[in-house]
């Protein structure tokens, strides 16, 4: 067997990929429901209602999906330039943290500079604790991958001091937990009745500001360039380490306004359990997309809903919701094969 | 007692040992790994379904050596998932990796989750228990110190000698390091590098599964859901640290553990008034800090991260 590069790569079949991936993965993990004992069609069925099936399911998801959309395209724009930001986590944990340690009292401003500001102060936060990785990475040829997942663990331990400590609700009856958010600072709701709120519209904004960058604009190209080829880009002039710095810089911020917005919009407050993985999340979210950020909108929505769908079929039938995280990580795993399969024709000999 | 009296206890040292086996196994599994030209970021899911899997063993009735055996079966096959995508179709050992790992945790809680639906405490099973090694755990001090500790102690440091003496006095540990550095010279040598690079990932990431399977089977004797808790990353920082060298492997495992051990003691002494949190933070922070010291000389296989695709120049 032999892989054998295409001249030409049809454009069904770059959007055929992630579809297949997708089946791919549900196929597979059909052999768990079964093993749970349960009917394998009515329990997708179930997680297909438990995601879209009702007004609140729905909402849910979409409200699911709001930060998943910023940190999967903190994710694109990273992996694009081959910045392996695997910190995802600890960049929403520390936007998260900026929102909460501003906006629960110290800075008070009309609510049109008010969620600005936040929004900004938490994309700087995020942004900056990718800087340190990215610069480690620049000077010292320093691994990455390793140092942004070790300080997803220092960033948590940090927000689980602050919350014990000196941000912790004096009114909070001993949990650990922050004080709200002012009023001024609340993202407010968009549709009635639900916890969906204006994050939704910000992370879609973001998606398309995203797409415009590396799509129209040089820095988007060097970061494309860098990714392909750094020491041809390198040759052709581009700042390789700047590059490499900006794109931290956008990365970063993308994750940190991912916990901005469950701070100020979903929750309210922060506590340790913020993010049930948001981070993890974004890369399954990135890879789906195959990194391109229009498609990081559709990609977030159909993994959050596999999560909200799972959380509700396992309350109706004997199957752990945990098969969400199988399903998430199978399709990580199927993305790449199918998604090398439009770029190489097998042959077999 | 002061911070630096803690050194001079025996529990010091014995939980040194404890804290740095499930790091040695990890270390030892990941370099190998990497030796053989490939990253393996699986090694966070592997070691916590090497965790699931030893201690589901056990508590289904099995016993604890064939546990231990399990564990590595199953970390086997994870790193020939691994070796498919990373190896055999040479799609990025950093995506895959991470894909990996995101598998393996979730398969873990899932199986744990439907084999005991209704468990809320945790249950336990009979863990491995200390072995006192007869006449060397008489010496005063150096007795209760390093030589009264489960089986599975005593196995990691076995294991650092096998596989520095398999890597470095064997054949075959010459053809994984070739295939690691010079992937065309070994095929010219007749050696089958995808084959290599496979049986490499599929032994390494038996070895991180019973680092996970020590936490489980020996160290607690249940099962916690993230109870992996970034080992298996600073496993991957410490083959940096330890450039890819089983004997450092095994001194940055101590080093590490012990800064542990003691983090732990100093906590626990009157006056200190340090939050909890910043001892918790050590491990990671040594962990990146020691990257940052090796940078400068770290000297990585060449064709780590290289996939190898037959018939074709790079």
């Amino acid at each position: 067997m032999r892989l054998e590069p295409r001249q030409t790569i049809p454009m069904w079949m770059v959007l055929s990929a992630p579809v297949m991936a997708i089946i791919t993965a549900l196929v597979v993990c059909a052999g768990l429901v079964m093993w749970a004992g349960e009917p394998v069609l009515q329990a997708y069925w179930l997680l297909f209602k438990g995601a879209v099936g009702t007004r609140f399911a729905l909402t849910e998801t979409l409200t699911r999906a709001t930060p998943m959309i910023l940190t999967g395209l903190a994710a694109a724009v990273a992996f694009r330039a081959k910045l392996w930001n695997i910190g995802g986590e600890g960049q929403f944990y520390v936007g998260a943290l900026m929102a909460t340690w501003l906006g629960s009292g110290m800075v008070v401003l009309p609510p049109w500079l008010m969620i600005p500001f936040l929004l900004i102060t938490g994309a700087l936060a995020g942004g900056f604790l990718l800087l340190v990785p990215a610069i480690l990475k620049n000077k010292l040829k320093v691994d990455e991958v390793v140092t942004t997942l070790l300080l997803n663990f220092i960033v948590l331990l940090f927000v689980n001091f602050l919350l014990e400590g000196p941000l912790k609700d004096p009114m909070s009856m001993g949990w650990p937990q922050s004080a709200s958010i002012i009023d001024e600072g609340v993202l407010p709701g968009i549709v009635s009745k639900s916890r969906l709120h204006l994050g939704f519209f910000i992370a879609m904004g973001a998606a398309v500001i995203v797409w415009a960058i590396m799509r129209f604009t040089v820095w988007g190209y060097e970061i494309r360039a860098v990714g392909f080829n750094a020491a041809a880009a390198a040759f052709s002039g581009i700042g390789v380490k700047r590059t490499v710095v900006l794109t931290a810089l956008l990365s970063g911020g993308l994750a940190g306004i991912a916990g901005v917005g469950e701070v100020a919009g979903t929750k309210g407050y922060l506590t340790l359990d913020l993010s049930p993985g948001f981070g993890y999340a974004g890369i399954a979210v990135a890879m789906l997309a195959a990194l391109h950020p229009l498609a990081v909108i559709a990609s977030a929505l159909f993994l959050a809903g596999i999560y909200v769908g799972a959380d509700s079929m396992s309350r109706a039938i004997n199957v752990p919701t945990y098969i969400a995280d199988v399903i998430v990580a199978t399709c990580v795993l199927s993305v790449l094969v199918s998604l090398m399969l439009t770029r190489f024709r097998v042959r077999l000999r | 007692m002061d911070v630096f009296e803690i050194l001079l206890t025996a529990g010091f040292w014995a939980a040194t040992l404890r804290i740095a086996t499930p790091l040695i196994f990890g270390t030892l599994g990941e370099l190998i790994c990497e030796r053989a030209g490939v990253l393996n970021l699986g090694i966070e899911g592997i070691m916590t379904m090497g965790a699931m899997c030893g201690w589901m063993w056990v508590y289904m009735g099995g016993d604890l050596t064939s546990g231990v055996l399990f564990a590595a079966f199953i970390g086997a096959l994870f790193g020939l998932l691994h070796s498919i995508f990373a190896v055999y179709l040479g799609l990025s050992q950093h995506v895959a990796g991470i894909g990996i790992t995101m598998l393996g945790s979730s398969l873990s809680y899932f199986v744990f989750r439907m084999l005991l639906p209704n468990a809320t405490t945790p249950p336990k099973i009979d863990a491995f228990e200390n072995v006192a090694i007869p006449v060397l755990s008489d010496v005063p001090f150096l007795g209760p110190a390093l030589f009264n500790q489960t089986p599975m102690t005593y196995a990691a440091f076995v294991a650092v000698i096998g596989v520095w003496y398999g890597l470095h006095r064997t054949p075959l540990g010459l053809a994984v390091r070739m295939v690691g550095e010079n992937p065309l010279a070994a095929e010219a040598q007749g050696i089958n590098v995808l084959a290599v690079r496979t049986g490499a990932v599929m032994f390494g990431s038996a070895l991180m599964s019973v680092g996970g399977a020590f936490l489980t089977m020996s160290a607690f004797d249940a099962f916690f859901f993230g109870m992996i808790n970034g080992r298996g990353w600073i496993c991957v920082a410490l083959v940096i640290f330890a450039s890819w060298n089983p004997g450092k492997a095994l001194f940055g495992a101590l080093l590490f553990a012990g800064i542990d051990a003691w983090q732990v003691r100093v906590q626990q002494l009157p006056g200190v008034n340090i939050p909890y949190q910043f001892f918790l933070m050590a491990p990671y922070v040594l962990s990146i800090l020691a990257m940052i010291m090796v940078s400068r000389k770290a000297l990585y296989p060449k064709a780590l991260l290289v996939p190898f695709r037959r018939g074709e120049r790079t």
